[in-house]
């Protein structure tokens, strides 16, 4: 599982009941801004601009949106499930 | 042909550093090879304590850079096997008297009289593990498995492929296996999860690393200690062997796996 997804997903994944699944959680939150230098706050700001962006073209289900950090650190994937294409009309 | 400099480094204090560049000089020592250990922790020196070498210090690591001794004079020999050697480190000044090219050079000099050349680094992210990363071939990362020893053995991570010195591996020190089960302590898996690095060895928590250092002797002596078979078996898996990771909290598994290696335990 990607670093950023924890972050996304954080509704839906139930909370750690042990102190270790506690510390593992709260390192792989506090990690991802050590390596690519970004808040959460700032993360959710993205999501949230990206979901205004791909909603204007797409049914999408925001629940089920991903992003996580690549293997290397290298690159964020993003990972949104689409439900039906959505004919974009601006006079609509 | 020149032999290998292996950096041994955290970010976090206090993790197992300096007990593992001991033990694994030891056990390497044991193991037929010329091994020299270097302290790099500049002005705080404590691997001659833990060899039990500190009453022969006579020139440091300054010294030599400063041209002030030759490396052959600073050199200590171990108490029992004279094929491992100690440069300590200088204990009055600090990091700032050497420099990474120096440290470099130094490295270089030692890797032609010795198999294997263990740098001991100190905690931080500055001059001193800079100086202590600069000759290496390889470097290993110790940790415990809580959350702040983590989070900074990831921030020693970048730093180490930043510097192209190869992929550093991980040795995960201070294992509790009983508060792993109940759920209180990080898995060694939970840490490899997360840091995403090759592992070298898992390292229980065991009195017996302070009886020994009490003692001035290095714990792979010691055929009763955990600790001490897994630094033996860190130091075969830096020699290129593929010997299978203990069960932790198996102590009757042990000394089975203990006999078929050859590594003691068989007294018990
Ligand atoms: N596996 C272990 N079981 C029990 N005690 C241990 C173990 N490993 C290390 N220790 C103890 O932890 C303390 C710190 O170890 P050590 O001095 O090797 O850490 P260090 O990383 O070199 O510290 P520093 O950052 O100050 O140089 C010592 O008292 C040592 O005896
Ligand atoms: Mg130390």
């Amino acid at each position: 599982m990607g670093l950023l997804s924890g972050l996304f997903s954080k509704r839906e994944t139930p909370k750690p009941v042990t102190s270790s699944g506690v510390a593992k959680e709260r390192l792989q939150l506090a990690l991802v801004y050590d390596r690519v230098k970004i808040s959460p706050e700032v993360l959710e700001t993205i999501k949230e601009e990206i979901v205004e962006v791909i909603s204007k073209h797409f049914d999408i289900d925001r629940q089920g949106m991903e992003i996580t950090l690549g293997e290397r650190n290298d690159r964020l994937e993003v990972n949104i499930p689409v439900r039906r294409s959505k004919v974009y009309n601006q006079n609509s | 042909m020149a032999g290998k400099v292996v950096t041994i480094t955290s970010g976090k204090g206090g993790v197992g550093k300096t007990t593992t560049t001991a033990n694994l000089g030891t056990a390497l020592a044991v193991q037929g090879l010329k091994v020299a250990v270097v302290d790099a922790d500049i002005g705080l020196r404590n691997l001659d304590v833990v060899l039990g070498l500190e009453n022969r210090i006579v020139y440091d690591l300054v010294d030599v850079v400063e041209g002030r001794a030759r490396l052959r004079q600073a050199l200590i020999k171990d108490k029992r096997y004279p094929e491992l050697c100690l440069l300590p480190a200088a204990q009055t000044r600090d990091k700032h008297a050497v420099n990474a090219d120096q440290m470099a050079e130094l490295c270089r000099q030692l890797a032609q009289d010795f198999d294997f050349v263990l740098i001991d680094s100190p905690a931080g992210i500055e001059q001193g593990f800079r100086n202590a990363i600069a000759g290496a071939n390889q470097v290993l990362i110790v940790t415990n498995p809580e959350v702040s020893a983590v989070r900074d053995a990831d921030r020693i991570i970048g730093l180490v492929e930043a510097a192209e010195l190869g992929a550093p591996r991980l040795i995960v020190n201070r294992v509790k296996p009983t508060m792993i089960k109940q759920g209180n302590m990080m898995s060694v898996q939970d840490v490899l999860d997360i840091l995403a690095i090759g592992l070298i060895g898992v390292v229980p928590e065991d009195e017996l690393v302070t009886i020994s250092t009490n003692r001035g002797e290095a714990v792979v002596f010691d055929n009763y200690s955990r600790a001490g078979l897994a630094f033996h078996n860190i130091a075969r898996r830096l020699l290129g062997q593929n010997v299978p990771f203990l069960p932790l909290e198996e102590p009757a598994k042990l000394s089975w796996f203990a006999r078929l290696f050859g590594l003691g335990e068989s007294k018990r």
